[in-house]
């Protein structure tokens, strides 16, 4: 399937994604995400009717941990990365207008 | 014999025995290290202070018979998409490129319980997303059997440290072939274990569902001496798996008899390079020379794993990859107009080309209107590849192959046709979709002077059924040469 | 004539559950405590960290869902919905969407025109946002997590209900079911109870839905009573003009009593969700379902029912007293202490309503403990005080939550029961008050009443005033 790729969609995914593409780069993505999703359309030719999508190869289940507090105050740490910061907190651009 | 040509555990044995010290060990990596990587390119960190110090501190360890364990004092190389406590972390990406994480992975403080010492982080495609190194934002990684090409990825920067003996042994990750590809490019031995049993806590994710910590080393001994630290049963990891067979090198008889391998035909032809077909055909004469059955069998579905893994590993990723938003850590824009401003301008910066396009992929396969005819019909086709795989086990203790197509490309060559890149994928994404361990080894060197791998694949928790084929071949093989790395090293003035 | 027209309301409440951690990591829930001081690499998603189901967060949901007649998904499994915003560390959040935990309950309200049920459409888990802050000072936000993972519910109903007197009845009898299971305070002001109003208009007989309108930021009943008359009002006066309502997100100022869309370019509303690799499938069999059901506790309707066979109390003040959790417990942790059940309830119906009242509080909010209240009775009863003393002494035990029988000691306020020392005193206010004695002896009968007071004023209140009574009258006659 030809052209199904539309600059719209790349604008879509863009925000999506939280990425901004340059005018070249976004052409690009056209390219290539149209080229990798014509090979992807051989999943079509695979008949998978009454095939349960499976999410984890193995039935692993009820992975639980006790209601206990195991974690103390580890702020500084969590805080040390961050690029900008203030008053104990993670600082970011204003949220709301 | 150098430090340099021991192995991990010969390495681990000097010790115990005071024929070295822990500190001469490090000392002859970093020393190592300092000649070689600056044309190689295998490490992003080096710490070259913290593993000095830990190296005293092991030496005590041992002194007071506290620590006894075969890598007791071995160095060691990580991957950097594995978290090092206080040591950076970066997935060889911008985004994270002051990254220091405040805790350290499972696998790594099995490490460190065992006693090893890290003595820096290892080169990568950026968030491992990639088959040659060449992605990486802190430069490409050099292929030590000749500096022309690529290591293979995603776990280049580890698998050419070991060739290049600059630690006997290393971690890398395999997403979907990242340590076997890149073993059998720089003719060294690693291992992807069954899903589950390394922890993922502390693995800087890519696709959550395929992701196995696993060891890079010399030969198949220490890659199964070294799963043996690294597998535990890890109560933060939701996905890691309670096993009792962990006891991997006692598989390790070098004897095959009443094995049964088969081979997938469907692997032996169209698209396989002639010389890697003859050398896992050697293989196979040496598997069969040691009393194992082997045969041609056809494994069906083959074609849909590598659209199948596009669309799991990218999907998993475009949500794993969202919390890289210059907020907690790492890199954030110097300019920007407001919140969302700032997320997309760090992360355009912050990302590199191949990751935005997997990123990309992955959002607009999940997106309203696709999920069913992508994601969900991956999920579906995964199902019936792992359905496929149990098949093959109920008739065969093992199936080898190739680990890739062909022996290591040129530098430059794979990036300029990401798809034809993937397809590079073919033998090693099945095994990560079902989970499965798989192990590489060199078993033989093409013409132009590269090694060329082997892969062998077990069922689920089979682990010791490769390992006892791979040491076989391994013995039957004989000794793997060495590059010389010649023309990597700096020569005193 | 004007159209008429029908309110369509549907609602999506979360109530963070009331565990001692986090969701999917051992970080407390502790209400409160300086900014991330409650946080570790899960709950602020560091790279690398992997989420671990708290088990005690699937039996709350399983209970709430039971309680409100759902069916259980005997397997369900965790979503991630993927959306970009600073609260929300991972940029996407753990939640269930394929396969809920609870679905298909329902809940009965009682209206002005009779007993109606209202459907619950499906109970979630999910995890709770951390908070902005928004600093006046530089034009930036604050990120603090320490809410970040804290267990949430979702409980969404079905359009069922047509007013706001509907939706504060639901509201009431989910938060009461709520409160009796233990699984959550519920309390609006503080977040621990949030809803979201779904409301649509058509005109009435029309059997087709209107465009609905998501409202958030509603933190008390009132305000939720405002939005929904506001929202409805606008939605007819857009429908009247001709002009259609858009679907979206408005945001209730309760101040300003007036509805704003939250509306951005950079919102898609496609949240991307895919079950989450990192956490396996939630199975309940059989058995633990039965272990849980068997572990609910009494709930209102039983209770009451309890009360009125079990209690000689007035119907009226059994279902008042069941009608919080907190009177409820008071009343029966009380009553096992003094075996005195009427005079308890007087005390919480009279007093305790008063007071409550008074300060403008729920009786959530008590907090003075059961023996306080017993001691108070049984030391009124046993003449230790006399009633006046009592109430005195309830409204300390009421703010601070004194031992009465400590503070009756140290204060001096025993009930004099020296009958010499009574009848000085009495004797004293009959030469006192020679007026009074006369109009008595003249027949007015009031003029008695007069000679107590005096008597318990220069007694300071700490007489039995039945003896005050017999003494005057033996002294007088």
């Amino acid at each position: 399937m030809a052209g199904r790729i539309s600059d719209e969609i790349i604008e879509y995914v863009g925000i999506l994604a939280q990425l901004e593409l340059s005018g070249d780069e976004k052409e690009q993505a056209k390219e290539d995400m149209e080229k990798l999703l014509n090979y992807i359309d051989k999943l079509g030719e695979l008949d998978t009717e009454g095939i349960e999508p499976m999410s984890h190869v193995f039935p692993v289940k009820n992975v639980f941990r006790q209601d206990q507090v195991t974690n103390g105050d580890a702020r500084e740490e969590i805080l040390q990365n961050a690029p900008q910061k203030k008053d104990g907190a993670f600082k970011v651009p204003k949220t709301v207008e | 014999m150098q430090i340099k040509d021991l192995t991990a555990l010969e390495t681990g044995r000097k010790i115990k025995n005071r024929e070295i010290s822990v500190t001469e060990a490090v000392t002859a990596s970093l020393e190592r290290i300092k000649n070689l990587d600056p044309a190689l390119g295998s490490f992003v960190t080096v710490d070259e202070e913290g593993a000095l110090k830990k190296a005293g501190q092991i030496q005590a360890l041992v002194d007071q018979g506290e620590l006894a364990g075969p890598f007791a004092g071995v160095p060691i190389g990580v991957k950097d998409n594995i978290c090092t406590k206080g040591m950076k972390t970066t997935c060889s990406s911008k985004i994270l490129y002051n990254f220091k994480p405040p805790y350290s992975a499972e696998a790594v403080e099995n490490l460190e319980k065992a006693g090893a010492v890290i003595v820096g982080k290892t080169n990568m495609d950026e968030f491992a997303m990639g088959s040659t190194t060449e992605t990486s934002a802190f430069g490409i990684t050099k292929n030590p059997w000749n500096p022309a090409h690529v290591p293979g990825g995603s776990s280049g920067g580890s698998c050419a440290a070991v060739a290049a003996g600059m630690v006997p042994c290393a971690l890398g990750s395999d997403t979907g072939g990242s340590i076997r590809q890149p073993s059998s490019f720089c003719g060294v031995t690693g291992i992807k274990p069954t899903y589950g049993t390394v922890s993922r806590y502390g693995l800087i994710a890519y696709g959550s569902s395929l992701d196995q910590i696993g060891p890079i080393a010399g030969n198949v001994e220490d890659c199964a001496a070294l799963l043996e630290i690294l597998a535990s049963h890890d109560l933060k990891d939701s996905t890691s798996v309670e096993r009792k067979d962990l006891d991997f090198t006692v598989a390790l008889t070098g004897d095959v008899k009443g094995m049964k391998i088969g081979i997938p035909a469907e692997y032996m032809s169209e698209g396989l390079d002639g010389q890697v077909g003859d050398a896992v055909k050697k293989a196979a004469e040496i598997l069969r020379d040691r009393g194992a059955e082997v045969e041609e069998f056809s494994l069906n579905l083959v074609d849909y794993a590598i659209p199948a893994y596009y669309v799991i590993a990218s999907a998993e990723a475009s949500s794993n990859l969202s919390r890289f938003d210059g907020v907690k850590y790492g890199y954030r824009a110097s300019q920007y107009e407001g919140l969302h401003g700032m997320y997309k301008k760090s992360r355009s910066e912050g990302f590199g080309e191949e990751v935005k396009r997997r990123i990309m992929l992955g959002s607009f396969v999940l997106s309203s209107g696709y999920y069913d005819a992508y994601y969900l019909k991956a999920l579906k086709a995964k199902a019936m590849i792992k359905q496929a795989f149990d098949q093959a086990f109920e008739k065969y203790d093992a199936v080898l192959g190739p680990a890739a197509p062909t022996a290591a490309p040129p530098i430059g060559e794979s990036l300029k046709d990401p798809l034809k890149m993937y397809l590079g994928d073919i033998y090693t994404v099945s095994v990560n979709l079902a989970g499965l361990p798989g192990i590489s080894l060199p078993v033989g060197v093409s013409r132009e002077g590269l090694p060329i791998g082997a892969q062998l694949i077990g069922d689920c928790f089979q682990e010791k059924k490769i390992f006892r084929a791979a040491y076989a071949l391994e013995q039957g093989r004989g000794a793997f040469p060495r590059p010389s790395m010649d023309w990597a090293e700096i020569k005193e003035a | 004539m004007a159209k008429q027209y029908e309110t369509v309301i549907g609602l999506e409440v979360h109530v963070e559950l009331a565990t001692k951690t986090k969701i999917f990591c051992g970080c407390s829930t502790a209400f409160g405590g300086a900014p991330n001081t409650h946080t570790c690499p899960v709950c602020t998603g560091m790279p690398g960290a992997l989420p671990v189901l708290n088990k005690k967060v699937v039996e709350l949901a399983v209970a709430v869902g039971l309680a409100t007649n759902c069916k259980i998904h005997q397997y369900c499994k965790f979503d991630r919905k993927n959306y970009f915003y600073p609260d929300n560390p991972q940029n996407y959040q753990i939640s269930q969407l394929y396969l809920p935990v609870c679905y298909e309950g329902g809940i009965e309200i009682d209206t002005p025109s009779g007993r109606k049920t209202i459907g619950i459409h499906e109970i979630h888990m999910e995890e709770d946002a951390g908070k902005l802050i928004h600093d006046e000072w530089e034009d930036c936000s604050l990120v603090d997590y320490n809410r970040s993972g804290v267990p949430l519910i979702e409980i969404v109903s079905e359009p069922d209900m047509r007013s706001a007197e509907e939706v504060i009845a639901y509201l009431d009898k989910l938060r009461l079911i709520i409160q009796y299971l233990g699984a959550s305070d519920c309390k609006l002001q503080e977040g621990s109870m949030r809803a979201d109003v779904n409301l649509s208009v058509r005109e009435a007989g029309s059997s087709t839905l209107g465009t609905r309108t998501e409202m958030k930021n509603l933190n008390s009943f009132k305000a939720i009573a405002r939005a929904i008359e506001g929202e409805r009002a606008r939605q007819i006066e857009l429908l009247e003009e001709g002009k259609a309502v858009l679907q979206e997100t408005r945001r209730w100022d309760d101040n300003k009593e007036y509805s704003y869309p939250m509306r951005s370019k950079e919102d898609a509303h496609d949240y991307r969700y895919f079950p989450d690799p990192d956490l396996v499938p939630v199975e309940i069999s059989d058995e633990w379902l039965e272990e849980i059901r068997s572990r609910q506790p009494e709930l209102r309707t039983e209770k009451l029912e309890r009360y009125k066979k079990e209690f000689d109390i007035p119907d009226y003040d059994a279902e008042i007293l069941t009608g919080s959790k907190r009177l409820a417990d008071i009343f029966e942790e009380t009553t096992a202490l003094c075996r005195k059940p009427k005079k308890v309830s007087n005390w919480l119906m009279g007093e305790t309503l008063r007071l409550l009242k008074e300060e403008a509080m729920e009786p959530e909010e008590l907090h003075f403990s059961s023996e306080h209240l017993a001691k108070l009775i049984l030391m009124t009863e046993e003449g230790v005080i006399n009633q006046t003393v009592a109430k005195e002494v309830f409204e300390k035990v009421f703010r601070e939550d004194i031992d009465p029988e400590a503070y009756v000691e140290e204060k001096g306020l025993k009930t004099v029961n020296d009958e010499g020392e009574l009848r000085k005193t009495v004797e004293q206010v009959i030469r006192d008050n020679p007026q009074s004695v006369s109009d008595y002896k003249g027949g007015k009968a009031k003029a008695l009443g007069f000679l107590v007071g005096q008597t318990m004023k220069a007694m300071k209140g700490k007489a039995d005033p039945g003896m005050v009574n017999r003494l005057l009258k033996e002294l007088l006659s």
